[in-house]
C-alpha cells in the first residue's frame, strides 16, 4: 500500500474515504497506516542494515521460552564463521546482554522500563551505537511478549517466533497476530518433551498453518543441541538470499527520514 | 497493552495534517482496526481520552470502523471471511490463503475546524 498516488483507497475502504462531512467541517482523507512514525522509522533501520550487507533478525517469544539461551548456543556454533551482533530488549536488567558479551560478542541493552515492546525509534538509536561494520547477523531479541512486539516493525528482514514446549500447544491460535507474523517458527526446549504428555508438537504445528502460515517449524534444544544444524542452515539460507537481493537491488544510503506527502483534502 | 503509544503515534499525525491545513482543531478522527491488526479497538477507545489532552484533538470523537477478517484461497479462489486465529479457505478448507483484509491499523479520515470557523463560532 503507498500514500503517495491514491491506490490505497481500495473498493472496500472507499466508502470511509468519501463519507458526508456536516456543515463548518472540512474532512481530510488520510488512509495511511497509524503506526507511520514508527514504520519510516523501521525502512530507515532496515536501510541502516541493508548499507552493511547485515541479515535482521527479530527473535520474539514469550519470556522464558529460551531466546538469550538459542542466542548463546547460535554463537557457539557460529563463531568461527559468521560476525554476529545483538540488540537486547528487557525491561529492567542487562542480564541478557551480559550473558551474550560473555561469549565475546556486542551486545548493546535496550531498557525500556515498563514498555512491553521494542519500537523502530529504539532499535534506531541502539543502531547508532553498536557498530555493523563486518557484522553479518544483527539479533533483535525482542522483550518478551507474544502480543505488543507483533505490531512494531523494526526495519529487520525476519521474524522467529519461539514456541517452548513448556508453554501449551495451542499457544499459535491464542497469539494469531504474533505466529501469522513469523518467518521462521521454533519449537525449544524440545529435550523436555519426553517428560510433558501434554505439549503434542504435531497440535501446535496444525495451530500455525490454521493461520494460513507456510513458516517452517524446526524442533530444537539449545541445552542438547538437538536440531540445532537445521536454524544454522535456515539462518545461512537467508543471509545467502538477503545478499543476493543486496546485490542485484543496491541498498541507497541511509539517509534521514522524508517528510511524508501531505493528505489530500476531499473536494 | 500498546494502545497508547499507537493513540499517540495517529495523534502526532492528526496533529500535523491539521497544520498543514491550518485548521486549529480536529473534531473527528476516524480510523479503521482490523482483529489481526493487533490493537483491540476498546482499548484504543480507553487510550484516546488520555492522549488527546492538551492537542489538537483536545475535544475530537474518535471513530474506530471494525473491519472482517477475509482470506483468498490459492488453490480454489474463493474469497470468504474468516476468523483471526482460523485462516483457512472457508470453501474448500485449504490452508494455503492469503489475507485480503483484517489486518488494517489505518488512519482513515480526520475532520478539522478551521481557524475562522472557530472564531465565528465565537462570535
Amino acid at each position: 500500500m503507498c500514500d503517495t498516488c491514491g491506490c490505497n483507497v481500495t473498493p472496500g475502504n472507499a466508502h470511509l474515504a468519501h463519507a458526508p462531512q456536516p456543515e463548518g467541517v472540512t474532512a481530510v482523507s488520510v488512509l495511511r497506516g497509524l503506526l507511520s512514525e514508527n514504520d519510516l522509522q523501521a525502512r530507515h533501520n532496515r536501510t541502516h542494515f541493508d548499507a552493511h550487507g547485515v541479515l535482521a533478525v527479530n527473535l520474539m517469544s514469550s519470556p522464558g521460552a529460551g531466546k538469550t539461551r538459542l542466542l548463546e548456543a547460535t554463537i557457539d556454533a557460529l563463531r568461527d564463521e559468521l560476525r554476529i551482533a545483538v540488540i537486547e530488549g528487557d525491561l529492567e536488567t542487562e542480564n541478557d546482554a551480559e550473558r551474550v558479551r560473555a561469549k565475546g560478542v556486542a551486545a548493546l541493552q535496550i531498557t525500556t522500563g515498563t514498555a512491553c515492546h521494542l519500537d523502530a525509534h529504539m532499535v534506531h538509536d541502539a543502531l547508532h551505537r553498536l557498530p555493523l561494520d563486518g557484522v553479518d547477523l544483527v539479533f533483535i531479541e525482542n522483550v518478551g511478549n507474544l502480543v505488543c512486539p507483533a505490531s512494531f516493525d523494526l526495519g529487520q528482514h525476519r521474524n522467529v517466533v519461539l514456541l517452548s514446549a513448556t508453554e501449551g500447544d495451542d499457544k499459535p491460535a491464542k497469539y494469531p497476530v504474533m505466529f501469522r507474523g513469523a518467518d521462521l517458527a521454533l519449537l525449544t526446549k524440545s529435550d523436555l518433551l519426553p517428560v510433558l504428555d501434554d505439549f503434542e508438537p504435531a497440535r501446535a504445528e496444525a495451530a500455525l498453518r490454521a493461520l494460513a502460515s507456510r513458516a517452517p517449524l524446526l524442533t530444537i534444544s539449545a541445552r542438547t543441541g538437538d536440531g540445532l544444524e537445521g536454524w544454522l542452515a535456515w539462518l545461512r539460507g537467508e543471509l545467502r538470499a538477503e545478499r543476493e537481493r543486496l546485490a542485484t537491488h543496491p541498498p541507497a544510503s541511509p539517509s534521514h527520514p522524508h517528510a511524508r506527502p501531505r493528505a489530500r483534502m476531499l473536494p | 497493552m500498546h494502545e497508547l503509544s499507537v493513540c499517540q503515534g495517529m495523534l502526532a499525525q492528526v496533529s500535523e495534517i491539521a497544520r498543514d491545513h491550518g485548521a486549529r482543531a480536529a473534531s473527528r478522527i476516524v480510523v479503521r482496526v482490523g482483529p489481526l491488526s493487533g490493537v483491540e479497538p476498546a482499548l484504543l477507545a480507553q487510550a484516546f481520552p488520555l492522549a488527546r489532552a492538551g492537542t489538537v484533538a483536545a475535544e475530537a470523537d474518535l471513530v474506530v470502523e471494525p473491519a472482517p477478517v477475509r482470506v483468498r484461497c490459492e488453490r480454489c479462489g474463493a474469497e470468504t471471511e474468516a476468523a483471526a486465529n482460523r485462516l483457512l479457505c472457508g470453501a474448500c478448507g485449504d490452508y494455503r490463503t492469503t489475507l485480503t483484509a483484517g489486518d488494517e491499523l489505518l488512519l482513515v479520515s480526520v475532520e478539522l475546524v478551521r481557524e475562522e470557523e472557530v472564531m465565528s463560532a465565537k462570535r
